[in-house]
């Protein structure tokens, strides 16, 4: 290919915390053989040259939080031919979900002793409920070799090979032996989107669902089985809300348990 | 005219990152702002009425380039509020996870964040098609520090091993003996890298600066120790909040610390070396002295050889635990929750980062209070600015910019990103 036909990447930042884009240069192996198939044209993080767009394949990172980012992401799509979400907080929103179940100026005045000084949306939303995303990416953080598999993908103009299915596939095929029916140890692999290869379980933890849920999941089912073995509803309704608590299948689930709370 | 300036500040926030805002009167410096407009995230805030036991998975993802240091605040916060010791060979295995964590963040600084600036690029990829061994020595000693993170925590970013108590899980002693073959040679390419970094050109920079790093009899600092400053403040962790204040300033979502009554502090590589120098292993400050380093440096742009130095220190470390490791019979200690509070305070490669948590009895937090190192660090940055501008006013504003990037890059921000995007608006009237 002639160097100056290379697609050009661009990779931008929401609320975040840095970490999947950071991935990208974890990948300390490939890097620069990833540099020389694409020409990094926007990537604040590792970069300060600037390529002006429009961009082959954008990046994106974080969720949206402020009118402002609002109305960046609809800039990033328009010069954007490809746009490919990475992470919790784009894809779901993230952790800063959180405060979608909460009044934010509650939060505001915790945190800031100046609360006029912020400026924040209500609530916090993944890139895909703003704009069209060609393909979502999930993870707390991301994987990178998935992450890897993506920018390939890409190049070579097919669909990228991500598996739905979840974290108890990658568990069986690591030799684990499930936490949850040996050690009765509550674990939300059932649900969970795969893709960190099932690591939690191997230190001898339940999962924690960084990776959000899978291709329909049965939460429900799910959540009897947390009851079978005796977990508080509060504690289950904390369970779905972490990086993924926003995702519908888990907000749902959640809801359903704190309104059970509640009679 | 003061109006106009702040609209185009806005316009700078469009952009959605950091920013630096300067004002240059009659050929004098008269105002100097560093704008952060990461849009917060609230974490103090959706902590209360999360469980102890929550609080490493969820502080973790406040950033996923020290996600280590966040993890061991709170451990070591949790730890003090319910009066639980963890020593050993599980205290041990905390130090080596650290190392890792340095090393990787350092040499990411290092090599890809900084060396740019001294060598006239505009990243480490550029930088590679002229040194394509050093960028590559810089990515394998970044990889080395990740595998340590990566084999005992599960993963680089966001480990998920950590517990508060120890471990989930704990390795035994063969299997750390891959990491310790990686270690020697990332000791030698560390040496190197000191070498290396000893021969960049430095501005001639000092300033009068109040350094604050933890202070451990016995070891150069990571988890524990007391409160030290070179200008008398000798504190235990627990006293924290009766020394430093947080302002909340209108031009930045991260708040400004400070120590009160006395004003700015620096904190990071430079403060832990200049405060510890003597706790040092002796190859690592045998190397510090072959830089040219003495056992006090007052120029935050060497703090580049410092941060080289702190990767040796690392490596070093990491072999002496690995060497020395046996596995320990639980993962982890016994915890019982309790109400009260409690207080952690650890060396993240960017300097201390403090963490306070109240429970109720069932370990559910009702209080958290975070104080991350660059917002320690924002007013000795612009400090830095005040006195380093003056000397280059004369220079067109695009060199001006590098100049003050660089300036800012010296403290490793932990919004990297953001003083990458730095956007420099030089008023002059």
């Amino acid at each position: 290919m002639n160097k100056n036909r290379k697609p050009k990447l661009a990779v931008w930042k929401f609320a975040s915390c840095d970490g999947c884009q950071l991935s990208l240069l974890n990948c300390e192996d490939e890097l620069l053989t990833v540099a020389g198939k694409v020409e990094i044209a926007y990537f604040p993080e590792a970069s300060s040259a600037v390529v002006k767009g429009p961009y082959d394949l954008s990046l994106v990172e974080g969720s949206v939080t402020t009118q402002h980012d609002a109305a960046r992401i609809q800039k990033i799509r328009k010069v954007s031919k490809v746009l490919v979400t990475i992470g919790a907080c784009a894809t779901a929103g993230g952790i800063q979900t959180l405060r979608n179940f909460k009044n934010v100026n509650e939060f505001i005045s915790i945190v800031y002793a100046s609360p006029k000084y912020i400026e924040t949306l209500d609530k916090s939303t993944s890139i895909a409920s703003h704009v069209h995303v060609d393909f979502e990416l999930q993870g707390c953080p991301i994987n990178k070799r998935q992450l890897l598999e993506v920018l390939g993908a890409f190049l070579y103009g097919r669909k990228p090979n991500v598996p739905a299915y979840s974290v108890c596939i990658e568990c069986k095929r690591r030799g684990t032996v499930c936490v949850m029916v040996a050690q009765g140890i509550p674990c939300l692999g059932p649900v969970t989107h795969a893709g960190c290869n099932a690591i939690c379980p191997a230190y001898n933890r339940g999962c924690y669902s960084c990776y959000g849920p899978m291709e329909t999941p049965n939460t429900a089912s799910l959540s009897s089985w947390f009851a079978h073995l005796g977990v508080k509803e509060e504690n289950l309704v904390r369970s779905f809300r972490s990086f993924y608590g926003y995702s519908e299948p888990f907000r749902k689930e959640s809801e359903a348990h704190e309104n059970k709370d509640r009679r | 005219m003061k109006n106009k300036t702040i609209k185009v500040d806005y316009l700078a926030r469009v952009e959605g990152e950091g920013a630096l805002y300067v004002k240059i009167k009659d050929n004098s410096l008269t105002d100097v702002k560093l704008k952060i407009f990461e849009p917060p995230r609230f974490f103090e805030a959706f902590l209360q009425g999360r469980n102890y036991s929550e609080a490493p998975d969820i502080t973790a993802r406040i950033c996923g380039i020290c996600p280590i240091a966040y993890q061991m605040s709170a451990v070591h916060a949790m730890e003090d509020a319910f009066g639980v010791t963890v020593d050993g060979q599980l205290r041990a295995l905390r130090r080596l996870i650290y190392c890792g964590e340095w090393i990787e963040s350092h040499a990411l600084h290092v090599y890809m964040l900084h060396a740019p600036d001294f060598l006239g690029y505009t990243d480490a990829i550029q930088m590679a098609k002229d040194h394509p061994a050093l960028v590559q020595r810089g990515l394998q000693l970044k990889k080395a520090g990740n595998e340590i993170v990566a084999f005992l925590g599960g993963r680089e970013i966001h480990p998920i091993n950590v517990r508060v108590g120890g471990f989930y899980k704990v390795p035994a002693k063969r299997e750390l003996e891959p990491l310790a073959e990686r270690l020697k040679w990332a000791r030698d390419a560390a040496l190197e890298t000191v070498r290396w970094t000893a021969t960049l050109d430095f501005p001639d920079f000092e300033q009068d600066y109040e350094f604050v790093a933890l202070c451990h009899p016995g070891e150069y600092p990571f988890n524990e120790g007391r409160l030290v400053s070179n200008k008398g403040l000798d504190i235990s962790v627990r006293d924290y909040d009766d020394s430093f204040v947080e302002e909340h300033v209108p031009y930045s979502n991260a708040l400004h610390s400070i120590i009160k009554g006395r004003g700015a502090y620096f904190v990071g590589p430079l403060a832990r070396y200049n405060l510890n120098f003597n706790r040092l292993s002796p190859m690592t400050q045998e190397a510090a002295h072959s830089a040219g380093l003495s056992y006090v440096c007052n120029n935050p742009f060497q703090s580049i050889i410092v941060r080289s130095v702190e990767i040796l220190y690392a490596c070093d470390e990491a072999l002496r635990i690995i060497d020395q490791y046996e596995r320990p019979d639980k993962p982890s200690v016994q915890v019982q929750p309790r109400a009260g509070t409690g207080y952690g305070c650890t060396e993240a490669p960017r300097g201390i980062l403090y963490h306070r948590y109240s429970t109720d009895d069932n370990g559910v937090i009702i209080d958290a209070k975070i104080v991350p190192p660059t917002s320690q660090n924002q007013k000795t940055i612009e400090n830095d600015l005040w006195q380093f501008i003056p000397k280059y006013l004369d220079l067109p504003s695009e060199k001006l910019t590098l100049q003050c990037e660089q300036a800012i890059r010296n403290y490793d921000p932990c919004i990297s990103c953001a003083t990458h995007f730095l956007k420099l608006y030089v008023n002059r009237e």
